[in-house]
Parts: structure tokens; C-alpha cells; sequence
């Protein structure tokens, strides 16, 4: 059997976590197809069809990513598949519980190891817990954190075929209005691998600036704790933790952040993590590999001065 | 709208700091504070402003646990649900299962609106809206941080990767609430006890031909590697060459 990756993409580009989640699907056995539906498929395709280990890519541009448009669409393709994977993230999250009730499947999201082709890790209680389970089941739906699995070693060099479906889609309940997107370039804070956060002691909004600058000079994606996205001092889309993002980056720079548990349940995977914090006794400052006391006010002006 | 249904569930409080059975069998739960799941608290919220503004008029909430989880459907009734439902089971049940016996509650029930939290904190799932709207194929607006009354439906903001997206939908529909659509309030004294003479219906979660059988096998449930402190810096300069190396070391990979 085969397993069927439905991709991530936004504003034409691959998501980055479709790399990794491509690469970790190698454990599943049987070849692996890619379904890139919408608005851009075709461009998205492309860049699809380099990534190594892929067999196919198949398209459908007519279909929308919300989960009633999508849903049909996967049940359509599922007999041919024995896993269908999706990456842990707004839309995989949205379609594949959809998708499973659809189906009568049990589905495994958020996983985080994968030991067979029904044996999977997801972590419970906010990252407190890791549990083992086994399905029996026919075919396999799942949700992959792509924030623990590595990035592929290789450059995509890959030239799979791409194949268009010719499905007709039903006309959704659900209209989408608006979208309000928060600006920015830099990298993909699920992905990325520096991320600087920020926390509530950040003050405002104007505060929340020094981070960005930071960010800025090292190349580095934002988060925020979510008090502070509470307080309005940063987008909802920055909010790392339990409810936010999940990250695991190769440096974490925590900025004013005291470490609550459900932020701390978002940074786990964090290979190192530097702390900066005016209370040296924060739950935070405790677990960092490095931690610095001190006002983030002096601090970071003279860190970016520093840096140079 | 007629009627709110609003499903809530009760889970470990997501204060206290978890402890893995040594055996590997899961997670104690014996003499741990139990309360409602935080998210279900906004969905509940949701529900009951709406009534307040006129929009909506009863609200039903319903959980699916032991006889315990009546407590939940009691701080629900004090915040201003009217009635509420527990279909009592001891089992320990899958999304799956959850969203059946949910589908068959709202087909009873005939809800213009399901509200439930976008996931509970204790399995961090992040299923059941989801299966129910595709069991009743009704539509979905998961993630929901404002949910307004339009003239043939609402409208919902959707907390979504890039940030918010905004959706009309027509009625019967499912939302799941996100943290940032409201902030649900703690019932008064008097609340409290008025709730306990709202109407509590208790049926066994047997009574509806739904299998309740999970269909995965928990294997061992572990407590994640723990990571141990590091060390103090007071010079900025260290810290900055430490910072720099580190990036470098990021981008090699």
C-alpha cells in the first residue's frame, strides 16, 4: 500500500514542514504520493515533485484547504492509500478528524515518533506525558508535527511526476470572508530553526519591537508566550505553547519569559535555550543552557549592540 | 436560534503538574483536582452570552464520564446553561466514540448550534468538533476567536496559521473555541446553588447501540526526557559570542 502526504502551502510556496514530514513517512513503507489542492497547486506541485522520496504529486486545484471541501476530496482518494498524513498544523488539524469520522477511523495526530507502520508516539498533558499507541485499523490518518522531525539532509533534487485529479467538489457550507495575515518575511515559526520569544514583561506592543529587532539581526523567526498575545502585544499567529505552536528549533532565546506550563509544553524539542529574565528563580531560567539575570530592557540594546 | 448545545468535559486541572504512573499505564488521576476543561469553559461562555444578547434561547450542556463529571455540567449550569445531559460511562472512550454519542444527543436534541473547546488538556486531542460536524455533515469553524450573529447564520473569526480568517455559516453549525473569544466568568455563590435545581439528566452511555470500544491499544505512557539547568552568564559580550555560535551551529545544522 502507499501513503498519500497532504501538503501545506501559502501564497504559492510549500510550506517547509512538507519536507520533513516526506522524509519521515521513509518509516511508513510503500511509496509515497503528495496531494497538493488549490489555489496555486500547480506552482506548489513543482516544488513538491523535487522533494526526495516522492513518487507522484497529485493536483486538484478546484478544492479549497477548509476541511468541508477537502474531506470528500481524501475520502475519494483514501481506498489506494494505507496511511493518509497531514502535517500537524491549521489545515491538517481542521480535515483529518473530518476526514476520520467520515471514514469510521480512529486517527493518531501530533505525532511525534513514528516506530512502524502502526506504532506511533503523541505526547498528552500538555508534553508531560508521551504515549505509545498501536492502531489495527485498515488505514492509518495522521497528523505529524513536522517540529520533531529533522529537516532532510539532501537538497531536493527529486523529479516526480505530477498528475492532476479530475474530482468535482461540493460547494461549501462554510464561506470564507476575509483573511486578516500578520506581515512579515521572516521564517516559519513552526519550522525555523532560531526563534527568539517574548513574554508579557515586554510591556506593549512598542516593546515587543526589541524582540523583532533581535529576531531581525540573527535571521530568526518570533513567538510570544501566550499572556502576551493576550495583552495584544503580539499577533494570535506568534503564540508558542500547549495552544499556540509547537517549536524545536536549534536555538531557543527566551526574552521575559517566566515559563509558564503551557508555554514551556511548546518549547520541549528546543535543542538549546538561552533565558533572559529580571527573576533568576523563573521556571524558565532554570531549564536554559544558558541563562542571563537581568532588565530585558538594558540587556537586549546591548546584546544586538554586541552582536555587532 | 432556538437552542445551544454545548459539550464539555472534565479533565485533570490544568494546574496541577502531572505525574506518570511508574508502570507505564498512564497518568495518575487518584486524588488529582479535577475541573472542567479550559477551552469547554469559552464554548460555555459563548453560549451564554449569546443568550444574554438575546440571540440565542436555551442552552444544553452535555458531558460524556463518570457519575464525577456531573460536577461539570453544574459549574456550566451556574455560569447559565439551562440544562444539562451526562451520558455516565466508567469506560475510558476514544474522540471517536465521543463524537458518535454527541451525534446522537444533537439529532435528539436538534441544536442550531454546536459549541464545543477546540481540544481537551488532557489527551490534547484536537478531534471531536471536527468528527461531529463531518457524522452530521454540518459545517465547521474550528479555532473560533469571535463568533457574531449575521441575518442567515454567523460569522466566525478563526485563529489560523497565518493568522485570522473570517467565515459566514449557515445554521446548524459547529464552532470550537479558541482562548481568545472570550473571557468565561466564575458563577456567583448564588448561581451555584441555583444550579443545582436545574434539570440533571443521567443516562447510562450503553443506552444509545453505539460501540464503545477503542480502537487503539495504549501501548505505555512515559514521562518526556527531562532537561537539566545550564549555567549563568553576567557578561553581554560572552553572551553574544555564545548567541553567535550557536547560530552558526543552527545554520551548519
Amino acid at each position: 500500500m502507499a501513503v498519500l502526504v497532504l501538503a501545506e502551502h501559502d501564497l504559492g510556496a510549500l510550506s517547509p514542514a512538507v519536507a520533513r514530514i516526506v522524509a519521515a513517512c521513509s518509516a511508513l513503507g510503500g511509496p509515497i504520493d503528495v496531494l497538493v489542492a488549490g489555489q496555486n497547486a500547480v506552482a506548489v506541485a513543482d516544488q513538491a515533485a523535487m522533494l526526495a522520496g516522492v513518487s507522484r504529486v497529485r493536483t486538484a486545484a478546484d478544492i479549497d484547504l477548509t476541511a468541508e471541501t477537502l474531506m470528500p476530496l481524501l475520502a475519494a482518494l483514501a481506498p489506494d492509500y494505507s496511511h493518509i498524513v497531514a502535517v500537524s498544523g491549521a489545515v491538517g488539524r481542521d480535515v483529518i478528524p473530518r476526514l476520520a469520522a467520515k471514514l469510521d477511523l480512529m486517527p493518531v495526530t501530533d505525532v511525534i515518533a513514528i516506530h512502524g507502520p502502526d506504532r506511533f508516539d503523541r505526547p498528552i498533558h500538555a508534553g508531560n506525558a508521551i504515549e505509545t499507541v498501536i492502531s489495527n485499523q485498515p488505514r492509518q490518518l495522521l497528523t505529524l508535527r513536522a517540529s520533531a522531525f529533522p529537516a532532510p539532509k539532501l537538497a531536493p533534487a527529486g523529479n516526480a511526476p505530477i498528475e492532476a485529479i479530475s474530482f468535482t467538489g461540493i460547494a461549501p457550507l462554510a464561506q470564507l470572508l476575509a483573511t486578516h495575515r500578520t506581515e512579515g518575511d521572516r521564517p516559519d515559526l513552526a519550522t525555523a530553526r532560531i526563534v527568539v520569544g517574548g513574554g508579557i514583561a515586554l510591556g506593549s506592543a512598542e516593546g515587543f519591537r526589541l524582540i523583532e529587532q533581535l529576531a531581525e539581526k540573527l535571521g530568526a523567526a518570533v513567538g510570544a508566550t501566550r499572556a502576551a498575545v493576550d495583552a495584544g502585544y503580539a499577533p494570535n499567529d506568534w503564540q508558542i505553547g500547549q495552544t499556540g505552536k509547537i517549536i524545536a528549533p536549534d536555538l531557543y532565546i527566551a526574552i521575559g519569559i517566566s515559563g509558564a506550563l503551557q508555554h514551556l509544553a511548546g518549547i520541549q524539542g528546543a535543542k538549546k535555550i538561552i533565558a533572559i529574565n529580571t527573576d533568576p528563580a523563573a521556571p524558565l531560567m532554570k531549564l536554559a543552557d544558558y541563562r542571563m539575570a537581568g532588565d530585558l530592557f538594558t540587556v537586549v540594546p546591548a546584546l544586538i549592540a554586541a552582536l555587532g | 436560534m432556538n437552542k445551544i448545545l454545548v459539550a464539555v468535559k472534565r479533565v485533570v486541572d490544568h494546574n496541577v503538574r502531572i505525574r506518570v504512573r511508574p508502570d507505564g499505564s498512564g497518568v495518575e488521576t487518584d486524588n488529582v483536582r479535577l475541573s472542567m476543561n479550559p477551552f469547554d469553559k469559552h464554548a460555555v461562555e459563548a453560549a451564554v452570552q449569546l443568550v444574554e444578547q438575546g440571540d440565542a434561547g436555551e442552552i444544553v450542556v452535555v458531558s460524556i464520564g463518570p457519575a464525577g463529571a456531573r460536577d461539570v455540567i453544574l459549574t456550566a449550569l451556574a455560569m447559565g446553561a439551562h440544562r444539562g445531559v451526562l451520558l455516565e460511562t466508567e469506560a475510558r472512550l476514544e474522540t471517536l466514540t465521543i463524537a458518535k454519542l454527541l451525534a446522537a444527543v444533537v439529532r435528539e436534541e436538534s441544536p442550531d448550534l454546536v459549541l464545543l473547546g477546540k481540544q481537551a488538556v488532557d489527551d490534547d486531542s484536537n478531534h471531536v468538533g471536527q468528527m461531529l460536524a463531518g457524522l452530521l455533515d454540518w459545517p465547521q469553524a474550528t479555532f473560533a476567536s469571535d463568533i457574531k450573529i449575521a441575518a442567515d447564520g454567523i460569522q466566525v473569526a478563526r485563529e489560523v496559521d497565518f493568522g485570522r480568517a473570517d467565515y459566514a455559516l449557515p445554521l446548524p453549525a459547529i464552532v470550537t473555541a479558541d482562548l481568545r473569544l472570550n473571557t468565561p466568568r466564575n458563577a456567583a455563590l448564588p448561581m451555584v446553588m441555583k444550579a443545582r435545581q436545574k434539570p440533571l439528566a443521567v443516562r447510562p452511555a450503553t443506552d444509545f447501540g453505539i460501540d464503545l470500544a477503542p480502537r487503539l491499544t495504549v501501548e505505555r505512557v512515559v514521562a518526556p526526557p527531562e532537561r537539566s539547568g545550564g549555567r549563568a552568564v553576567t557578561d553581554i559580550t560572552e553572551l553574544a559570542k555564545i548567541i553567535a555560535d550557536a547560530v552558526t551551529e543552527a545554520e551548519i545544522g
